[in-house]
């Protein structure tokens, strides 16, 4: 990994034009925001994957073992349900994991952290630098063999913490320490 | 802290730290030197805890006295669980130690399992004293400090069960007087002091009090279902308790049988009034007890307080710095009877339900009440002129209330037909469709927003509609979600986030651009960049 680069002040976009690129068109019927600046680590994709997968093991071993253990005395309907389930789940394994790798950004700006996610239900989180209560990293097995990590950022409100999962480990830990800093910085119980 | 108003019961020395009185263990020397000393829980408790515990266990002591006939080894069992419960109270007692600090309240809990709590005092939202029938007859008072959420869970809030009404009271004054004033040098001595030295300060405001006209609205609040619930989980807990199966009573299995051998529709009209007539006398029974002696008031040292209750005597004082809110909820035969609930939004309560401010009341009375609260017109806050969402989010309230509902006849229908159901289920699943109609039309009549000088508001729902009306200043994020269904109607859902209330205030299908340009203008700046220009 070389040096570590990435803007905390994010761009403005719209009258420079430098960074035009960046804003992609809004859609028709999407609220008229900016997609956030960075996207997660490529890494992220292969660990949705295998958690798709793991997740994916719990309806289907069960099925297999009925199969395997009644053998012809196992009802027509289990192996159809068993194939619809194993079919299911590669299938959202190979569809969902690059979209939402397209879909979910992360930006932090003077005044704000703000992310996107949702492959289905879109959702936009902006949480105000000055209210940021803690910033929490931790990364799971699955994250840390991938050397990825989740930054879980918390205000005041039960529901208001934002949450980027899927981050480069060494960026996470980066992030965590600049957010840290700004927040110590800023006076106040953010309430 | 060196002075108190009240004067420290006699047992509690206040000068010397803990570790210098007789009868503490070695333990206690681990504190360090503090000026604070600890206090204990007033020694009442000693009577109050077992006390309260022995009524727990009287059911399970009457059903072994009952069933056991003679038998000692049962009566030994609950000769010990008595022993034990007493036993469990002194302990509580011996090892439950709090204290106030010019930074903190502290509790420390337990012998075992050792639980320390702090709480900085610069968090504290409400105080809130609640004395149920057994403390009040001691004269005792449990006390419960609410802290902003959101932090480590340690600093949540705290709850001292319990102390005199007098120490109660000087808790409350002390925990929730204003610091940063030209008097209020930080620091507890100067709480303390100040409270003493101004023992008579200007006269609280009453801002409402219990009119007993208002109990009209009892009957029509959700609790008149808690009342059917309450009477009957007391009915069957009793008849648990003592081993009695209902059924068995033979005055009930004749009327069982008799209603079982009546037409359907008389059965079941009779079951109704019967509930009905529960449900409304079990509601007005629930308003006095929680609404009994009701008084709303301004006090001098900057809260808002709510007194009532009969058996349980309930004291809410709420920081008015910490007011972030007011909300008017309106379930539909209240609103039907034209009357509204009022409750404040603050940290530091737990959201659903908490922080009433008004019994059910005429809904211009909610309206005054939250208009006095927080020191705005109304038209400023609850009973503002609100915009109307987009004609897409009518038929989105109406394809949600009919799906559903359709779902259900075909569902009737189908086993109408087959023959696996009753054969009135089809055409009774007829009524369902209008009702959701009505439902839908109603939830989108009721869903609008505005945006006043100081307040975000957003109303929404039918069966139990909302108006909340949030500080702007305590908006502290903003979430937008879009589902792709509201995409395609070009609609969102807006939260304004905040660490009042339940945490998030939703703006329920407004218009994509709408939500973005009200998120904007409601806090300047904050979108400036994340807008697609």
């Amino acid at each position: 990994m070389t040096s570590l680069r990435y803007p905390t002040v994010a761009p403005v976009v719209g009258q420079s034009g430098g960074m035009e690129q960046l804003a992609e068109p809004v859609p028709a019927g999407a609220p008229p925001l900016r997609a956030p600046a960075h996207r997660l680590s490529p890494r992220a994709r292969t660990w949705w994957r295998l958690r798709a997968l793991l997740n994916g093991l719990v309806p289907v071993v069960p099925q297999v073992l009925a199969l395997a253990v009644l053998g012809d005395a196992a009802p027509g309907w289990l192996g159809l349900t068993t194939s619809v389930t194993v079919a299911a789940v590669l299938a959202y394994t190979v569809a969902v994991p690059p979209l939402r790798y397209r879909i979910h950004r992360w930006e932090v700006t003077d005044e704000a952290v703000y992310t996107l996610s949702g492959w289905l239900v879109r959702e936009w989180r902006i949480a105000p630098i000055s209210r940021v209560q803690t910033v929490d990293t931790e990364h799971g097995p699955l994250q840390q063999l991938l050397r990825l990590a989740n930054v879980t950022v918390t205000t005041a409100s039960a529901r208001g913490p934002v949450r980027i999962m899927g981050l480069d480990a060494q960026e996470a830990a980066e992030l965590a320490r600049t957010l840290t800093e700004t927040t110590q910085a800023t006076p106040g119980d953010a309430t | 802290m060196t002075v108190h108003p009240q004067g420290p019961p006699p047992e509690q020395p206040t000068v010397a730290p803990d570790r210098f009185r007789p009868g503490t263990g070695p333990a206690d020397t681990t504190v360090a030197v503090v000026e604070t000393p600890w206090r204990r829980l007033d020694p009442r408790m000693l009577a109050v805890g077992p006390l309260n515990g022995m009524v727990g266990l009287v059911p399970l002591v009457v059903v072994l006295l009952i069933s056991g006939q003679g038998d000692l080894t049962r009566l030994w069992v609950a000769a010990v669980a008595g022993v034990l419960v007493v036993l469990a109270g002194v302990l509580r007692w011996r090892t439950t130690r709090y204290r106030i600090t010019p930074d903190r309240v502290e509790l420390h809990i337990g012998w075992l399992n050792r639980q320390r709590r702090s709480v900085p005092r610069d968090r504290i939202r409400t105080v809130d004293l609640t004395a149920k029938l057994l403390h009040r007859a001691f004269g005792l008072s449990v006390v419960q400090v609410g802290a902003g959420s959101g932090g480590p869970a340690d600093e949540a809030g705290l709850s001292l069960d319990a102390v005199s009404k007098a120490e109660a009271d000087r808790l409350r004054r002390e925990l929730l007087a204003q610091r940063g004033g030209a008097a209020a040098a930080p620091g507890d001595a100067a709480g303390a002091a100040r409270s003493t030295a101004v023992p008579v300060v200007p006269p609280a405001r009453e801002l409402a009090r219990l009119d007993w006209a208002w109990l009209r609205y009892a009957p029509l609040t959700l609790s008149s279902l808690a009342g059917i619930g309450a009477v009957v989980a007391a009915v069957f807990n009793v008849a648990g308790d003592l081993g009695v199966d209902p059924r068995d009573i033979d005055a009930v299995d004749a009327a069982g049988e008799r209603l079982a051998a009546a037409p359907v529709w008389l059965a079941v009209g009779g079951l109704g009034v019967l509930l009905l007539v529960v449900a409304a006398l079990g509601s007005l029974l629930l308003f006095a007890e929680r609404w009994w002696g009701y008084r709303l008031t301004r006090e001098p040292d900057g809260t808002v307080r709510v007194k009532r209750g009969l058996l349980t005597r309930r004291s809410l004082s709420v920081s008015e710095q910490r007011l972030r809110g007011a909300e008017l909820t309106e379930p539909l035969l209240l609103r039907a009877g034209r009357g509204a609930q009022c409750r404040a939004l603050t940290t530091g309560l737990s959201g659903e339900g908490g922080g009433a401010l008004l019994p059910p009341a005429p809904r211009a009375q909610a309206h005054r009440v939250a208009s006095e609260v927080l020191r705005e017109p109304p038209a400023e806050i609850t009973a503002a002129t609100l915009r109307r969402h987009p004609p897409a989010a009518r038929v989105r309230r109406l394809t949600r209330a009919l799906g559903p509902s359709l779902v259900l006849v075909a569902a009737a229908w189908v086993l109408t037909v087959s023959g696996a159901g009753p054969g009135w289920a089809g055409p009774v699943s007829l009524l369902l469709p209008p009702v959701a109609l009505l439902l839908g039309v109603d939830r989108y009549r009721n869903l609008g927003h505005a945006l006043t000088a100081r307040y975000v508001v957003a109303r929404s729902g039918s069966l139990n509609r909302r108006t909340a009306a949030l500080q702007r200043a305590g908006v502290i994020g903003w979430t937008i979600r879009q589902s792709p269904f509201q995409r395609r109607a070009g609609l969102v859902t807006l939260t304004a986030v905040t660490a009042a209330g339940v945490g998030g205030y939703d703006v329920l299908d407004v218009g994509a651009a709408d939500a973005v340009t009200l998120a904007d203008a409601a806090t300047p700046g904050l979108l400036a960049r994340v807008h697609a220009h």
